[in-house]
């Protein structure tokens, strides 16, 4: 395995006071934490940060880091020697503790700390002994799969203790049920689908919270939907009844005369088919005929004698 | 793959109508009852009353859990989970909107 720089991963000078080594954590905490950050690889390195404080910031498992770290540089290949750490008393934070509870320690931190020193893993406020504890996941969902309800096939990451007692992640697919209606944010729960019981007691429950990929054709805020629907200019001036489509199929839909680029027509209860239903809505874009023949010039030339005075600039002041 | 509905486990939308009790809560993000109070008591998290007992609906148990988080994991105290809580939502909120209108 390789050695790991605690100090260059959270960017202190290896003679840094307990209070430089909070203040980097914090910082590098809030720019990397997954609810906050949009970096690519917030995850992976909020958890480098959060290992690397777990030991600089207890004064018993620093000064181990440092006295088996003097001979390391990272990347290097590392092995504890055995019984390394006698000589040194930890105290082991027990839940409640600063550091990322669901964190997925290096091996390197096994090693040295075994995987019993995490911190806040504590079953604190369980009051159901025997019960497994309840998992939860993210999922990124089409938005069809609301709309019209549906299977779809989720790959989760499961943290698992293995038989060596290390914390290790295991790929599981599930086969869904999604229920027709869910919003972006909310949750789909499975009962049972979290950790298996301990012994005569019941398994927790699979929390996934949702949020849906783009769509081609409609866009999502909240319960309602919308279409940019492209019409022809006569169209929109003169009114007409045009096809559209909806997440229910193809409706007729009339456009009032006088419409123009940008105007909004509300489908009241055609949007995603929750609890109430949300609206659809229609926001008209103006399609120009291309002017490529004779025919065309002459009528766009028309249009223009016809409306002379007409300027579209006018709220320009030009 | 392809899923096929018949073998599928179902799942139930846990929203606004699915009803929590505090010890509900409190079991599931792994914190004592006193500091669901104390969400509440800032304003983190809202409660129904049904007959003068508090509820809470499944949206809280997601806000639960990233209050709980993020006071663990940035060391925030009440206040600051309670402007952050309300900061990430309203980011989420404006980033959904934001995707949509510029696709």
């Amino acid at each position: 395995m390789e050695f790991k720089d605690y100090y260059k991963v959270m960017g202190v000078a290896r003679d840094a006071t307990e209070a430089q080594i909070k203040q980097a954590y914090r910082k590098l905490a809030r720019k990397y934490h997954p609810d906050v950050s949009k970096e690519k690889d917030a995850e992976a390195r909020f958890k480098e940060v959060g290992e690397a404080y777990e030991v600089l910031k207890s004064p018993e498992k620093r000064a181990a880091y440092d006295q088996l770290g003097k001979d390391y540089r990272p990347g290097q290949d590392f092995r504890p020697p055995p019984n390394w750490d006698s000589g040194f008393e930890f105290s082991g934070a027990g839940p409640g503790g600063a550091g990322p509870g669901d964190a997925d320690y290096s091996d390197f931190f096994d090693a040295l700390f075994g995987a019993q020193a995490r911190s806040g893993r504590g079953r604190g406020g369980d009051s159901h002994p025997g019960r497994g504890e309840d998992h939860h996941a993210k999922v990124l969902l089409d938005l069809d799969a609301s709309l019209n309800g549906g299977a779809r096939s989720f790959t989760l990451r499961v943290p698992e203790i293995d038989a060596e007692g290390r914390l290790v992640s295991k790929e599981r697919t599930l086969n869904v049920q999604v229920p027709k209606g869910i919003l972006a944010g909310q949750q789909i729960r499975l009962a049972g689908q979290g950790e298996p019981a301990h012994g005569k007691g019941t398994a927790g429950d699979l929390y996934i919270e949702v949020e849906f990929a783009p769509h081609p054709l409609y866009r999502v805020d909240g319960r309602d939907l919308s279409l940019e629907l492209p019409v022809a200019p006569w169209e929109a001036a003169l009114g007409a009844t045009i096809k559209t489509p909806t997440p229910g199929g193809t409706v007729e839909l009339k456009i009032p005369a006088g419409s123009h680029a940008g105007s909004k027509l509300r489908l009241k209860g055609r949007g995603v088919p929750a609890t109430p239903p949300g609206d659809f809505y229609v926001v008209l874009q103006i399609a120009l005929p291309p002017a490529n023949d004779e025919r065309a010039k002459a009528a766009y030339a028309a249009m223009a004698a016809a409306a002379a005075g007409f300027n579209p600039r006018a709220s320009l002041g030009v | 793959m392809s899923p096929s509905d018949d073998q599928a486990l179902p799942g139930t939308i846990f929203d606004e109508s699915a009803i929590l009790s505090i010890k509900d809560l409190s079991r599931m993000c792994a914190v004592d009852e006193r500091h669901i109070v104390e969400f509440v008591e800032e304003g983190v998290l809202s409660v129904v009353n049904v007959r003068s007992e508090w509820h809470f609906t499944g949206d809280a148990l997601r806000r639960a859990r990233l209050a709980v988080r993020l006071e663990r994991d940035l060391e925030l105290n009440l206040a600051g989970v309670a402007l952050a809580v309300e900061l990430i939502e309203e980011l989420a909120q404006l980033r959904r909107q934001l995707e949509a209108r510029s696709k």
